[in-house]
């Protein structure tokens, strides 16, 4: 359930990464002086990093981590 | 002169900075020369591993790009890169970085021979992914020589330029090996943050904010088209997203996400990744298109009357059109804005944000030094009959002729061919995207399906650019369709590439490996049971 939710958050930031909504408005300038097409995806990047949070809090491979930081602790062993 | 000096005093740090990692691990460990020992702690990780995917094109390229067509650069080149390069670090980094620590890989190409069970599919993986990395240590042999000859005012000559930069990115990879470049790459990284907000803070004062300078490109038409994303067809903007799946395909990646100390690492890096990206970009962005108001900067007056010559549509010869191109080019903007608005401290500055990010090939060279030596020399049976310290010397011979290789290309060859090499190899890097899918997430996929994606990639990387270089390129805003059926475009010559049905190539060639790679796996026989136990 989990996954399948971060999945679709995934699906969903790639949608809206192709904002056509703003696709020929230069106004409003937010601030004054950044057109909005520019700081729509200024926030999307800050929305990218929150996803991330997410991601390394919820979908870790937290049982990959342990089973070869356990193993390499004891040995690592040379390429085939 | 004093920008110069300012380069060289950075110069001489980058080259103690490699001496100084030297010092620091056992001179005869492959592991410790090709992998800083797999122990980089979380700032280092995270910095140089920013920092190698920059290259001379985040700062010089981005503003220059966005000059020409607004602020559509960040969405097409870095928050698309915001998005998918930490997910493919999350997704695929961590297994990589998994599976090296298991089994002790040192290249993406070990791990594909021991999954698939196969030997020269692997070799010729290795010569695509070799051929497709040249291209990059050339280009920043070139800008080295280019910007140092700029920086000194025409003292240091292109030639000399080039060879110092080549001489001290060799010397330091060479010394340090992956401690020595990841170290330079954090530090490098470190400039190109302070470089776009000193830059865009110094700038916004001297004019007195940015707000008139917005205002005076929204009066005219022409102008504030730039604030906008109409100048790009919507399919051309989907494409892009597919270009950042190149990046954890690169082998100097993936060799980085080997010297992680421990997979938590990994978190930091794909949570600031996005708003590193953030902060660099935007900044570079922002100025490049607020440069179109900055009439008073006499290089950029210049620049803008190149461009509307050209868009005039006068008859001009194509030696007069292409003087013209080149000087509208975008490129030194910032450079010509704070040559204009900065003082003089800022100048050296940025001269050494600007070679740090030219000289950003630190990596490719040593992973190309690394896939030579792991997977020609020691899979062959080199390291077998010589020993592991004869691996690294070769290693470290390899830096060295790549770094003379590389000049000797620069000191023959134009700009431009190497500058379109490189975009033919994020394309191919992104078709080669599914062999790390099939290999760690599908258990179906087969060496046949490898080596099928490995002969797409590079026969479709060989036809654009053959078809680029026979069939020449169309003038600014038109374009001209050169196959149709029923009336449907199918391949399109633009002014800067190539279309297919409108998207860029690298769409077809990256879903035509992942098809080709699901069908012909199905058709033919997987690696065996005790292969796959050891992977899934």
């Amino acid at each position: 359930m989990k996954n399948w939710f971060l999945t679709l958050a995934v699906l969903a930031l790639y949608v809206l990464h192709q904002d056509i909504w703003f696709w020929d408005s230069p106004r409003p300038l937010v601030f004054g002086f950044l057109p909005v097409g520019l700081f729509y995806h200024a926030v999307y990047s800050v929305a990218v990093a929150v996803l991330m949070v997410v991601m390394v809090s919820h979908a870790w491979p937290a049982a990959l981590e342990r089973e070869v930081e356990g193993e390499a602790s004891d040995s690592t062993v040379g390429p085939p | 002169m004093t920008p110069a000096l300012v380069v060289f005093a950075y110069l001489g740090v980058v080259l103690y900075i490699g001496i100084f990692a030297f010092r620091r691990f056992d001179q005869g460990s492959a592991e410790g020369y090709f992998l800083a020992g797999r122990s980089l702690g979380p700032a280092v990780f995270l910095l140089s591993l920013f920092g190698t995917n920059m290259t001379a094109f985040t700062i010089l390229g981005s503003a220059g790009h966005a000059f020409s067509n607004g602020i559509v650069t960040y969405g097409l080149m870095a928050s698309s890169s915001a998005l998918i390069i930490p997910l493919t670090l999350f997704l695929i980094g961590t297994r990589m970085w998994a599976l090296g620590k298991r089994h002790g890989f040192i290249t993406p190409v070990q791990m594909f021979r021991d999954r698939w069970e196969c030997g020269h599919i692997g070799t010729l993986i290795f010569a695509l992914q070799a051929a497709l990395l040249l291209p990059y240590i050339v280009i920043a042999v070139m800008g080295g020589g280019t910007t140092l000859n700029a920086i000194s005012g025409g003292l240091v000559p292109y030639w000399l330029g080039g060879a110092v930069v080549a001489v001290v990115v060799m010397s330091y990879v060479f010394l340090g090996g992956m401690r020595g470049t990841a170290w330079v790459n954090a530090f490098q990284t470190v400039l190109f943050l302070v470089f776009g907000a000193a830059a865009l803070l110094l700038i916004g004062s001297s004019i007195g904010g940015y707000s008139q300078a917005m205002e005076r490109l929204l009066d005219s038409e022409v102008t504030a088209a730039l604030l906008t994303r109409e100048r790009v067809p919507p399919r051309f903007f989907l494409s892009y997203t597919f270009i950042p799946l190149s990046t954890i395909a690169f082998p100097h990646i993936i060799i980085f996400c080997f010297t992680a100390r421990r997979m938590a690492q990994f978190k930091k890096t794909v949570v600031y990744y996005p708003l590193c990206i953030l902060a660099i970009w935007l900044p570079c962005v922002f100025l490049g298109v607020a440069a179109n108001a900055m009439l008073d900067v006499p290089g950029i007056a210049a620049k803008l009357d190149a461009r509307a010559l050209l868009a005039s549509g006068s008859t001009l010869s194509a030696g007069m059109a292409a003087q013209l191109q080149q000087v509208a080019a975008g490129d030194d903007v910032i450079i010509l804005m704070l040559e204009h608005y900065a003082p003089l401290w800022v100048a050296g500055l940025l001269g050494a944000g600007i070679m740090a990010a030219v000289m950003a090939s630190d990596s490719q060279i040593l992973a190309l030094s690394t896939m030579f030596t792991e997977d020609v020399f020691t899979f062959y049976g080199g390291t077998r009959r010589f020993g592991e310290r004869v691996q690294v010397q070769t290693g470290r011979l390899f830096v060295v002729l790549i770094a003379a290789l590389a000049y000797g290309i620069a000191l023959r060859a134009s700009a431009g061919i190497f500058n379109l090499a490189v975009q033919y190899a994020f394309s191919g890097y992104a078709a080669l995207f599914p062999l790390l899918v099939g290999a760690l997430f599908w258990k179906r996929s087969t060496k046949w399906g490898a080596l099928a994606v490995t002969v797409w990639t590079t026969t479709t990387v060989a036809a654009v650019a053959v078809f680029q270089a026979v069939v020449p390129s169309t003038a600014p805003g038109t374009v001209a369709a050169y196959w149709s059926v029923a009336g449907v475009d199918v391949i399109t010559r633009t002014p800067g590439g190539t279309d297919v049905l409108g998207f860029m190539p690298v769409v077809p060639m990256t879903i035509g490996s992942a098809l080709l790679m699901v069908i012909v796996s199905l058709l033919t026989p997987g690696p065996s049971q005790a292969t796959l136990r050891r992977y899934f």
